[in-house]
């Protein structure tokens, strides 16, 4: 008895976990208008109403955009940073490294809130780039912590050998640093794409009439349960599933070894 | 300044510039705002603490800040209790080949927007949503009951979320310890439970600190699950926060409470300073 209680609870503990993801990806299949049992389908009508709704696919569109362009600016800033403080004596480097991880110890609604009140304020409003705006300061931090930790002595031996040999320090952070840092780069990166994809609180406090795609799921939360929202919410978990199990398959495996 | 200098300022200086400006300057024109008050609708600034003591006044107010500590603690405890066994089971009853894959698979679902693991609740507990049916199916219940919409939404909403946080950090303990630390406690003569209670649990305390204080948190400033699962029988201090600004754009009364949530976060981090091991994560 006692040899199998550990395989009960890890059964049950895996069917918590998956059950919620579980009725939401099978009831996507839904044939009628109420995803709740009995199940009749499997059919794919659902996912031809979201293709077809135009607002869903600007909200996508306006997602993948915010992602790939906040992700891409959170890691250049973080890398910039990572190298001037690993690579440079700086006086306060300590106080600086506290300042760029700082807003990782604060909710997001305040991130979101302090940037609302400045933006309305001062007259600048919101729009899709503010919403960008906030999730870089998010992301920031991460991108700066994973890479700084990354950077060793290993590379700043080859860097060195590099400049030993002429090349100037520009040179040497494209041919040499940023190649050997690829994989936490690509892992900084794709962390971060993942966070800025499932964001919603920044995202609804900083944007109006152009929302990314968790903002506009939960406006079509308001009129209830639907097969609609299973598809459209099956996808948005099945993109960021996707996402890590990338990086779990090329970046982390290869850092191991 | 010497060259060197200059150049790194160099590096370091575009994310300073934006953490200072999208990050510290909103931080300190919030903690002003929290000092200015609202006449009709015009902003004053007039420096008085009068939002905060309206916190005081307003039942309602400190109600939600009531509510938010007792959710937050109930799903830090019971995440706590639900997530060491799993981690346990991971990290000494599966083989070293299928650990990683285990607990990959036991954390996959936490990359789910809050909003979306919120709603796949909602389907759960609805009314004619699977649990219902299973529980009629068996015989447990003649009636459907209310589950969706509740208090127990919201925390089950949230424990799900974070015994896969909880079960990664304290997973990430267990497997640094050495296993001579078992087996001298067992050759002194101590019962399996004796082993654990004195020797295997304070060893685990910083996995379980850190975990909690990631929950505690997290749950706290989450304002999309007791929203969408919770129903609005009693509101939370984010979800107080988020009236304040739709209704009446109450700027200056939404800054008091978000200082007041941080507040309580920094209070919640004093306490567990001790044993935290945010570094390690």
């Amino acid at each position: 008895m006692m040899r199998f209680l550990p395989w009960a609870y890890l059964i049950a503990a895996f069917v918590f976990i998956y059950l919620p993801v579980g009725v939401l990806v099978l009831f996507s299949f839904q044939e009628g208008s109420l995803p709740v049992p009995p199940f009749n389908g499997p059919s794919l009508q659902w996912y031809q109403t979201i293709l077809g709704d135009e607002d869903l696919m600007a909200a996508l569109r306006n997602s993948i955009l915010v992602a790939f362009g906040s992700s891409a600016v959170a890691v250049a800033l973080g890398f910039l940073a990572a190298y001037g403080l690993a690579r440079h004596v700086l006086p306060g480097s300590a106080l600086i490294r506290g300042l760029l991880i700082a807003p990782l110890t604060v909710s997001y609604l305040i991130v979101g809130l302090g940037l609302l009140i400045v933006l309305t304020r001062s007259g600048f409003g919101v729009s899709l780039w503010t919403a960008a705006i906030g999730h870089v300061v998010i992301n920031l931090p991460l991108a700066f912590a994973i890479i700084y930790a990354s950077m060793g002595a290993q590379q700043q031996n080859a860097e060195r050998a590099a400049r030993d040999l002429g090349a100037s320090e520009p040179k040497v952070i494209v041919l040499v640093t940023i190649p050997m840092l690829l994989p936490s780069i690509a892992a900084a990166f794709f962390l971060s794409v993942t966070l800025s994809w499932d964001e919603f609180i920044i995202s609804f406090l900083l944007t109006r009439f152009d929302v990314t795609l968790p903002v506009e799921i939960w406006s079509l939360l308001r009129s209830g349960l639907s097969p609609q929202l299973n598809a459209i919410g099956s996808f948005v978990f099945l993109i960021s599933v996707a996402v890590v199990l990338l990086l779990e398959l090329t970046i982390f495996r290869k850092g191991r070894q | 300044m010497s060259k060197d200098q200059v150049r790194g300022w160099g590096f370091v200086t575009p994310a300073l510039l934006w953490t200072i400006a999208f990050f510290i300057v909103p931080f300190v024109v919030m903690g002003a705002m929290s000092l200015a008050s609202l006449e009709g609708r015009t902003l004053v600034w007039d420096l008085s603490l009068a939002n905060y003591a309206e916190l005081l006044e307003k039942k309602y107010l400190w109600r939600a800040i009531l509510v938010s500590l007792e959710i937050t603690l109930t799903v830090t405890v019971i995440s706590v209790v639900l997530a060491y066994p799993l981690a346990w089971i991971i990290a000494f009853r599966v083989s070293p080949r299928w650990q990683r894959l285990a607990l990959l698979l036991a954390i996959l679902p936490f990359w789910t927007s809050y909003v979306v693991r919120s709603y796949a609740w909602l389907l759960v507990l609805a009314r004619e949503g699977v649990v219902n049916e299973t529980l009629m199916w068996i015989g447990a219940i003649a009636e459907p009951i209310t589950l969706a919409n509740t208090r127990f939404a919201t925390v089950t909403g949230f424990v799900h979320f974070f015994v896969m946080l909880l079960t990664l950090t304290i997973y990430a303990n267990l497997i640094q310890l050495s296993p001579n630390y078992r087996r001298a406690a067992m050759d002194l003569g101590a019962n399996a439970f004796q082993t654990f209670r004195h020797v295997i649990l304070p060893l685990t305390l910083p996995g379980i600190v850190t975990g909690a204080f990631l929950t505690f948190v997290l749950c706290i400033g989450d304002y999309v699950t007791p929203q969408i699962l919770g129903g609005n029988t009693e509101l939370t201090v984010p979800q107080v926060i988020m009236v304040q600004l739709g209704r009446r754009a109450d700027f200056p009364l939404a800054s008091a409470l978000a200082i007041v949530l941080m507040s309580i976060v920094a209070l919640a981090y004093l306490l567990s300073a001790r044993w935290l091991r945010l570094d390690r994560l």
